[in-house]
């Protein structure tokens, strides 16, 4: 893959940083992000936590599409709400894929560096397909593009003006592994060269590889903040708990408890659970011991993987 | 022309909804040359079809659709994220949607209420009804550009408007006429071209000014209401 260039963002005072202030936003009743204080400078940032948390609504809110409740939100000191000439640094990639199906991929981007009264519309357009590797189906109208298609293009309409803030929600969800790794390099260049990005996932593997810092929120807080591989150290090291079901459960726990990463088995009607203290071992451990034991296995389910354990595990450590 | 206004259209016309607005016209145009074809007098079907038909439904829903088409279906749908995070103040725009809108109205329902004009009396009548939908063309296209924004529902609001303020109260209760967009077109056509086909029952001025109320209040109403605009969460 060649190295792509886009030119670091001009100007010394403004760098991009987002300042979060006590922001809170309620719907009603319920809080949906409750208290949050951050501040993010250039480099990549993994906005983390599980479906529902309020990364969304962190995201909208810098992006200026929702007013926090209370607290004070602002990029490079200017309040992002009803402030439209903060998007002239700023780029915006939602969840949603809604793009312009009638446009093609070309003529969407020129259209949003026209709107961006760019000096050069064409040439940044260009450049901007160019970083996301779309320039052989530019010509082509969005509505015939896969996910994975439409989602660079909506990037490219993202950067097209160069911004030096970039905010992508759920980047990576449907995208195939190499579209994954390219955006993933993307990101990566464009942090090492001095953006602002933050990206929302769900999935700790993904933040890991792209992100170095990465903001934790859980039920609309800011659990954790730092670097990752503090935070990967701690979610590794938890015990796991897997739900086992397979041809001879007990022949299978007889073969198991024998294995050093495994901590206890309980025996039951439905199957086995099986405690692990190390992810990675287990896993790689089970499918060598059914093959060896001439077992099948029918179904192995991590029955305390959701965020939420995983996070709660977080704040207890 | 600009970005937001070209892709505005681009988006009106690019889709099969487009084909929503042909047929209201020609059953228009349809229906007075066949009264005129049997020798009808026009005193007997000129209200009916200019009235009745032409102000009453085909300038409404038309302006509905097209009003709704040009923004409502990009709230709906998402797309209007990428319009609006560009630096553009928002009353471009709200301007740009608003002249889409108005211009695709007036030219979808001027040709025809003026093909029935000709039809029903004179040159004279067609330009009096067609300088009317115009006006109307303007008012209606503000109102539902509005209704986009203020409402997840805007064409089922907008044929409460049509159906239920301007149809059925506007005929009991005068008082909501003073509201209602087709008695300042019927008021406008009939001080040009005064003809018994055609009732005005609020004076000129009142039309004119009304309208451009309607026009001024709900275009700026619309650029505020743009600028506070929320995007929903879907994960939280």
């Amino acid at each position: 893959m060649t190295a792509q260039t886009i030119d670091a963002p001009t100007g010394t005072a403004t760098t991009g940083v987002i300042e979060l202030q006590n922001v809170t936003r309620w719907y009603g009743n319920v809080v949906a992000v409750n208290d949050i204080t951050m501040s993010l400078g250039p480099g990549v940032t993994g906005l983390l936590g599980p479906n529902g948390a309020g990364k969304t609504t962190v995201l909208h809110m810098m992006a200026g599409f929702l007013a926090p409740s209370r607290g004070t939100l602002t990029i490079d000191g200017k309040p992002t709400w009803r402030n439209p000439s903060v998007y002239r640094d700023l780029g915006l990639v939602t969840e949603r894929e809604a793009v312009h199906g009638f446009l093609t991929a070309g003529q969407f981007v020129l259209a949003c560096a026209k709107m961006q009264k760019l000096p050069d519309p064409a040439g940044a357009a260009r450049r901007a397909l160019e970083l996301v590797e779309m320039t052989d189906a530019a010509d082509r109208r969005i509505e015939t593009f896969s996910k994975g298609m439409r989602q660079r293009t909506r990037v490219a309409a993202a950067l097209v003006h160069e911004p030096r803030v970039l905010l992508l929600d759920e980047p990576f969800n449907g995208m195939d592994p190499r579209q994954r790794m390219h955006m993933m390099e993307l990101l990566h260049s464009l942090g090492d060269r001095g953006h602002t990005i933050l990206f929302s996932s769900h999935i700790l593997e993904e933040v890991e590889q792209v992100a170095g810092l990465v903001q934790v929120i859980v039920a609309g807080r800011l659990a954790a903040s730092g670097d990752y591989r503090r935070i990967r150290r701690l979610m590794t090291n938890r015990p796991h708990v897997f739900a086992v079901r397979s041809s001879d459960d007990r022949k299978l726990a007889v073969a198991l408890i024998a294995e050093k990463s495994v901590s206890g088995i309980e025996v039951e009607a439905t199957g086995l659970t099986v405690r692990a203290a190390d992810y990675g071992s287990f896993t790689r451990a089970l499918p060598r011991i059914a093959l060896d034991q001439g077992i099948r296995l029918h179904q192995l389910v991590p029955s305390d993987e959701s965020l939420e354990s995983v996070f709660s595990y977080l704040l207890e450590a | 022309m600009s970005t937001v206004a070209l892709i505005t259209a681009r988006g009106l016309f690019g889709r099969r909804r487009a084909l929503l607005l042909l047929p209201l016209p020609l059953l228009l145009i349809a229906l007075a040359a066949i009264c005129r074809a049997y020798d009808v007098p026009a005193d007997q079907w000129g209200q009916a079809v200019i009235v009745g038909l032409g102000f009453a439904v085909v300038l409404p829903v038309v302006a509905l659709i097209v009003g709704t088409g040009v923004l409502g279906s990009e709230v709906d749908d998402g797309t209007l994220v990428h319009i609006l995070t560009k630096p553009l103040p928002r009353r471009d725009i709200i301007l740009a949607k608003f002249l889409v809108a108005a211009v695709a109205t007036t030219i979808t329902t001027v040709i025809p209420l003026f093909a029935v004009g000709l039809l029903a009396g004179s040159a004279k009548l067609g330009a009096a009804l067609s300088v009317a939908a115009a006006a109307g063309a303007l008012a209606y296209s503000a109102l539902f550009v509005l209704l986009s924004l203020l409402t997840r529902r805007p064409v089922l609001l907008g044929l409460v408007y049509i159906l239920v303020w301007e149809g059925l109260l506007g005929r009991f209760l005068s008082g909501t006429r003073i509201l209602s967009i087709e008695q300042y077109v019927i008021t406008i056509a009939d001080t040009i071209a005064p003809t018994n086909m055609l009732t005005a029952q609020i004076g000129l001025t009142t039309a004119l000014v009304m309208s451009v109320v309607f026009v001024v209040g709900c275009t700026v109403a619309a650029i505020n209401r743009l600028g506070s605009f929320t995007l929903a969460g879907e994960t939280s």
